[in-house]
C-alpha cells in the first residue's frame, strides 16, 4: 500500500528538483535531511510531503553540517540517505563527505549549483562547484559526480547515484545547476520493476565480534557493508583503519587504506562513467559541455552542421570520475576542443590536463545559460 | 618489569575491545571511570547489547566509541549528535548514545547539540566535562573557567564558560543530569535511566585531566582533583539550581552543584506519519 506510493509510474510535468525526488523514492530512498537553500529547495519541500506518505523520514535539520552526519548515520543503519543543496552548502557538507569516503557509508548529495562564490547569486544558474567537487574535503579520495541536463534526467541520474554509491561504498553527487533545477518538462516515470536496485554488498553471517568489516576479498576493492544493529559490533572510525575497523597509526596502513579507496573507483570508471555524444564520427571541432550548457551547446553543434562545419559534441553525464581515455581518444581525432561551462574554466582545465592539447574555452561565470549563439560564434571562429 | 596475571577475565570483558588495550588516556584521567559506568549500565540494562551503538566525536572522550565491543562510529569533531540523529531515526530499535567530550560537544558541535535537544530526539548524550582540550595537549574551551590557564589562555581565560545543564535543560532536553567522576553509582543508574526515559537525555560527569587541565591549574593529579569533587559535591535534590549558581571552578571553595537538573516528559521527535488511502 505504502510501496504503490513510492514509484508514481506515469507520465508528469515536474521541474528537475521535483523529478530529482521522485527519483530518489522511486530508488527506495528512505531519509532525507537537509537544510533550506535556494535553488535546491523544492527537493526539501517536495520530500517533507512524499517521504511521510512511504513511510520514511524527512527531517530538516539545523544546518548542512548536521544534514550531511545525519545522512550518514542514517546510512550506516542501513536506509538509502540524500541530502540536497547548493554551494555555500556545499562548502559546510564537506567535512562529512570526507567521513563518507573514510567510512565508505554510501549517500547521495544533491548540488544545485547557483552562481558563486560566497552567496553568489541565490536564484541563478551557475557551474562553479565542479572543482570543489573534485576536490573539496581534504585528502586524497575519489568522487562520482553526475551531471543531469533535464527533468527526466534529474530523474533517471538520481537512481543510478544511489546504485553507485551502495555498489562501490562512496558518496555521489548529482551537480545540476539551477536551470535544470527549476526546469519544468515531461519527466517519465516507468514502472517500478523497470527501476534499477543494485543492492549493498553485504557479509555474512556474524561471527562472534570477530568479524573484518574492511577486510577486502573481491577485485573490486569494495568491502560488504555492516550496517548498526545486526550483531557484528563492528567500530567505524574517520582514523586511519586496519581491516577490523581499528585505528592503526602506521604509515603503511594509511597508504594501502587511502590507495584501495582511490583505486576502488580509478578500477571501476568503466562502470561508472558517463558521457553522450553527437556527430562526434567525422568531427574536426569538438564542444564539450554539461549540464543545462549542454543544451545550448547541442544546439549551437546542430546549427553548425547545417552551415556544413564538421563539429561533435560531447557531454559529460559524468564529470567524475573525468572520462579520461574518451576525451584523449576524441581530441587524437580532432583540431580543436571547445570547451563550453558556466564558470570561468574549471572542466577546461581538466580537459587541457588530460589531453595536453590547448582548449578554447566559451566562459560565463554564471547567472544566466550561455546561449547557444555564443558557443555558435567560438564554432565558426574555430572553423575559419 | 614482570607481567603479573592479576585474574583470567574482568566482568566486562564482553564489551570492553580488549584488544585495544592499553588505551591511550593518561594516568589520573576520568573518562575510563565513565566508560565502565556506561558499560555496567548496558549489561544491566533491559536492552540487548547488540541493539546499543554508541557514537563519539573527537577527542580523549571520543575515543570510547573505539573500546565498546558494541557497534560504535568514531565520527567527525562536533557531529557526533547529528550522526547519531541518523542512525536513530533510520533504525529506532536500536538504543543509540553518543558519548563525548565538552569541546566536542559544546563548542564545535554546540549548534547540534542544543538542536537535538530543542528536537528532544531519542538519543542519550554521555558528556564527559574536563574544562579544556585534553587531546590537543591543555588549551581552553567552551567549559573552562574564567581565569583559568590553558596553553591558549596562559595569562587566564578572558571568556565566561557554558554551564551545560543549565544549557541544555533550557533547550529542551527531558532528561539532564550532572555527576562527577567519585558518583559511579549515580552515573550507571542515570545511564540507565537514561535508557528508559524517551527523548533526549543528557549527563554531563565532571572529570579530571590532570595532565592537560589541572597542571596548569595547580591541581596536582587526578586524586586531588576527585579529592575537590568528594569535599565540595552539593547534590540537588529538585533542579532548583540555576544560572551562575551552577558554575564550576575548582579553584574556588564553592559548591558543585550535582544531580538531577531536569526531568520532564515533552514528546520525543517522532518522524511525521501520514495515512494514505
Amino acid at each position: 500500500m505504502m510501496d504503490d506510493r513510492r514509484v508514481l509510474t506515469g507520465k508528469h510535468f515536474m521541474n528537475g528538483d521535483e523529478a530529482c525526488a521522485e527519483g530518489a523514492l522511486a530508488a527506495g530512498c528512505t531519509f532525507f535531511g537537509g537544510y533550506p537553500i535556494t535553488p535546491s529547495t523544492e527537493i526539501a519541500e517536495h520530500l517533507a510531503r512524499r517521504m511521510p506518505e512511504i513511510g520514511g523520514v524527512f527531517i530538516q535539520m539545523e544546518d548542512e553540517l548536521g544534514s550531511m552526519a545525519a545522512i550518514l548515520g542514517a546510512s550506516a543503519a542501513g536506509a538509502r540517505s540524500m541530502t540536497a543543496t547548493s554551494g555555500p552548502g556545499l562548502s559546510l557538507m564537506m567535512e562529512n563527505l570526507g567521513l563518507a569516503v573514510m567510512l565508505e557509508i554510501p549517500c547521495v548529495v544533491v548540488d544545485v549549483q547557483r552562481g558563486s562564490p560566497s552567496t553568489g547569486l541565490p536564484t541563478m544558474p551557475g557551474q562553479s562547484d565542479v572543482m570543489q567537487a573534485r576536490w573539496g574535503s581534504h585528502g586524497d579520495y575519489e568522487i562520482v559526480a553526475y551531471s543531469p541536463w533535464s527533468a527526466q534526467e534529474m530523474f533517471d541520474l538520481t537512481i543510478l547515484a544511489f546504485n553507485i554509491a551502495d555498489r562501490y561504498r562512496s558518496p555521489v553527487l548529482i551537480l545540476c545547476d539551477e536551470v535544470v533545477g527549476h526546469m519544468i518538462e515531461r519527466v517519465v516515470i516507468p514502472p517500478k520493476e523497470q527501476i534499477d536496485h543494485w543492492g549493498r554488498k553485504r557479509p555474512k553471517e556474524p561471527d562472534n565480534g570477530r568479524y573484518e568489516p574492511f577486510k577486502v576479498e573481491d577485485t573490486d576493492l569494495v568491502p560488504p557493508m555492516v550496517h548498526a544493529g545486526e550483531g557484528y559490533r563492528v567500530h567505524f572510525t574517520g582514523l586511519t583503519h586496519d581491516e577490523r575497523g581499528y585505528p592503526d597509526m602506521s604509515a603503511e596502513t594509511h597508504h594501502q587504506l587511502v590507495t584501495r579507496l582511490v583505486n576502488k573507483i580509478r578500477h571501476n570508471v568503466d562502470q561508472i562513467i558517463r558521457t553522450e555524444g553527437y556527430y562526434l564520427d567525422d568531427a574536426q571541432i569538438l564542444v564539450v559541455a554539461y549540464g543545462c550548457t549542454a543544451r545550448s551547446a547541442q544546439r549551437a553543434v546542430r546549427e553548425a552542421r547545417q552551415k556544413g562545419i564538421q563539429v561533435g559534441l560531447l557531454r559529460l553525464i559524468s564529470l567524475w570520475p573525468f572520462p579520461e581515455v574518451l576525451v584523449q581518444e576524441l581530441a587524437e581525432k580532432v583540431e580543436t576542443i571547445i570547451v563550453a561551462e558556466m564558470n570561468l574554466g574549471q572542466m577546461s582545465r581538466e580537459i587541457q590536463r588530460a589531453t595536453g592539447h590547448p582548449v578554447r574555452g566559451v566562459f560565463h561565470a554564471g547567472g544566466e545559460m550561455i546561449p547557444p549563439e555564443t558557443i555558435l560564434e567560438a564554432i565558426r571562429e574555430a572553423a575559419a | 618489569m614482570t607481567a603479573v596475571k592479576v585474574a583470567d577475565e574482568h566482568p566486562l570483558d564482553a564489551i570492553i575491545r580488549a584488544d585495544r588495550m592499553p588505551h591511550i588516556w593518561c594516568p589520573g584521567c576520568g573518562i575510563g571511570i565513565v566508560m565502565r559506568c556506561y558499560a555496567q549500565a548496558i549489561l544491566d540494562s533491559q536492552v540487548p547489547v547488540d541493539q546499543h551503538v554508541v557514537i563519539s566525536g573527537i577527542g580523549c572522550s571520543g575515543r570510547v566509541a573505539g573500546y565498546m565491543n558494541i557497534d560504535s562510529y568514531h565520527t567527525t569533531h562536533g557531529r557526533a549528535i547529528p550522526f547519531a540523529l541518523g542512525i536513530k531515526l533510520a533504525k529506532p530499535e536500536l538504543m543509540t548514545t553518543v558519548f563525548s567530550g565538552d569541546g566536542d560537544l559544546a563548542a564545535i558541535g554546540g549548534n547540534h547539540l542544543i538542536h537535538a535537544a530543542r528536537r528532544n530526539v531519542d538519543i542519550n548524550v554521555i558528556c564527559v566535562n574536563n574544562f579544556n582540550y585534553g587531546m590537543t595537549g591543555g588549551q581552553v574551551g567552551p567549559t573552562t573557567p574564567r581565569g583559568a590557564r590553558g596553553t591558549t589562555a596562559p595569562y587566564g581565560n578572558p571568556e565566561l564558560p557554558f554551564n551545560l545543564p543549565y544549557l541544555v535543560s533550557a533547550s529542551g532536553a527531558n532528561f539532564v543530569a550532572r555527576w562527577t567522576t567519585i558518583h559511579v553509582r549515580q552515573i550507571r543508574e542515570d545511564i540507565l535511566y537514561a535508557f528508559t526515559r524517551p527523548g533526549f537525555t543528557f549527563i554531563e560527569v565532571l572529570a579530571p585531566c590532570p595532565v592537560g587541565f589541572g597542571k596548569s591549574n595547580n591541581i596536582e593529579d587526578g586524586l586531588e582533583e576527585m579529592e575537590l569533587y568528594r569535599q565540595r559535591c552539593v547534590l540537588v535534590r529538585d533542579g532548583d539550581v540555576r544560572g551562575d549558581d551552577l558554575n564550576i571552578d575548582l579553584r574556588e571553595d564553592k559548591p558543585i552543584y550535582v544531580g538531577r537538573f531536569a526531568d520532564w516528559d515533552r514528546p520525543p521527535y517522532e518522524p511525521v506519519t501520514v495515512e494514505m488511502k
